[in-house]
């Protein structure tokens, strides 16, 4: 994998389910180290293309490539390198977060994990309650601990849905060395915080009905322009 | 934190395993609905039949239709956690074997079928069965178990592979699963009917045989399908 390859480079990507496309042609290249923000209503394609990013969903056209493979056929050689946080946990409600993420440790075939493991607890503020199953947590705790679980392996780029909500103000500090920009990793983030979102953004991506309305460096955006893809 | 490894199969497998299990451990809701089941199950046929014992076909039917009704709740909770926590996204987003899935997953599906045999051969032996095997037959009964456990298992798993992708998945599970089991449950039925038969006789080996070459078919079937059956 060359240094100087794009993070990630979309070409005439289209998500269908069924007859409705949920990602309409989104062409987009992002070098690494940036980030992209992803901006758009409830049901505009954010979540898809996170999905199709972190090859949980395949693209039904066109091209989607991260660090230099091909989506489509070699999504296996990135899945290492992928940090996904979504909607869900993905842990268990049955487990204790230090079994959630030990488990996920196991998957990602990281070896000592447990030293890891404490770390990015310590980090969240989750290590005195860790050996505690995770169906009692709350909604901040349980986004801290799927933010553990992204980024446990140390990928090189995270996919993250709307990472801070459920967050309070503490919370979003706490989580700031793991996902925030001074880490120094390719980030793409859907979010429905305009200013928030520009803030950290080198690329904005606006979504309408899958497809893109926007998309322009940051620093030629307003957040006037944003919030016109909600009306 | 040494440098991480696309783990091996096996790893990916245990790790799975032992998580599957430590959910069953936690919240133990499978066996108890199965172990359930079979009782209930063995009770409504004492009454329904009229009989205080039973033997030979008609055993041998009860038995595994139960076993196999039993079967069908253990492979409808299969993927429930998966589904409902996002687990499955969680494994498909790492880079391990989805081989690793399909092994973990019917291994502890075999598990809670090999529990599930051995609780409810006791209860039905106490409960309905009119002659009692010898030492020999329960051997040969427990042999037959593991094999049909075996291939209820792997087509269970691969049918809750499919399931898990549609929205009718409770439906799916019933009406896939149990033609694709027929073959199955009539070679165990007739290996059975002679090993619960007064008098007693002796396992059929031609049974046995079309039960091994349907856990081989199956076997064979699941790991090349599973893969594409799991991933989008």
């Amino acid at each position: 994998m060359a240094s100087t390859e794009p993070a990630v480079v979309c070409s005439g990507l289209v998500r269908r389910y069924g007859e409705r496309r949920a990602l309409d042609g989104i062409d987009l290249t992002l070098e690494q180290g940036q980030t992209l923000v992803v901006f758009g209503p409830n049901g505009a394609g954010k979540t898809t293309l996170l999905r199709v990013l972190s090859t949980l969903l395949r693209p039904s056209e066109g091209n989607a490539s991260l660090l230099g493979s091909d989506l489509r056929k070699e999504g296996w050689k990135v899945r290492s390198q992928i940090g996904f946080l979504g909607h869900q946990s993905l842990c268990y409600g049955d487990l204790t977060a230090r079994e959630n993420l030990r488990y996920h440790a196991r998957l990602h075939g990281i070896g000592g994990a447990a030293a890891r493991i404490e770390a990015v607890l310590e980090q969240t503020q989750l290590s005195d309650r860790g050996d505690e199953r995770v169906f009692g947590y709350s909604r901040g705790m349980l986004q801290r601990l799927a933010i553990c679980r992204a980024v446990l392996h140390e990928p090189q780029v995270l996919l993250l849905d709307e990472p801070r909500s459920n967050l309070d103000p503490a919370a979003i500090e706490q989580v700031e060395p793991l996902i925030g920009a001074a880490v120094g990793r390719t980030r793409v983030i859907a979010s429905h915080d305009p200013a928030g979102g520009l803030a950290e953004a080198n690329l904005v991506l606006g979504l309408r009905n899958g497809a893109a309305t926007l998309l322009a460096p940051a620093e030629q955006v307003s957040t006037e322009q944003i919030a016109e893809l909600y009306r | 934190m040494s440098a991480a490894r696309p783990p091996s199969v096996l790893s990916a497998t245990r790790a799975v395993l032992y998580k599957e299990l430590t959910l069953e451990r936690r919240a133990p809701q499978t066996l108890t609905a199965m172990a359930l089941f079979c009782a209930s199950a063995f009770v409504i046929f004492h009454f329904a039949l009229g009989r205080n014992e039973v033997e030979g076909a008609l055993a041998a039917g009860v038995l595994w239709v139960t076993l196999a009704l039993a079967a069908l709740l253990g492979i409808g909770r299969s993927f429930v956690a998966d589904r409902e926590e996002g687990g499955l996204d969680g494994f498909l987003l790492a880079p391990a074997p989805r081989t690793a899935l399909l092994v973990a997953k019917a291994t502890t599906l075999l598990i809670f079928l090999l529990i599930i045999g051995f609780f409810a051969s006791v209860i039905f032996s106490v409960l309905l069965l009119g002659p009692t095997p010898n030492a020999s037959q329960w051997a040969s009964l427990a042999l037959l178990i593991v094999l049909a456990d075996l291939g209820i298992a792997l087509v269970g798993t691969l049918i809750a592979g499919i399931a898990i992708q549609t929205r009718a998945r409770d439906l799916i599970t019933s009406i896939l699963a149990l033609p694709l089991l027929i073959p199955l449950l009539i070679a165990v039925t007739k290996a059975s009917e002679p090993l619960l038969t007064v008098g007693g006789g002796t396992l059929a080996w031609r049974w046995l045989a079309l039960l091994g070459l349907y856990d081989l078919i199956f076997g064979l079937l699941a790991y090349a399908l599973f893969d594409y059956l799991v991933e989008d």
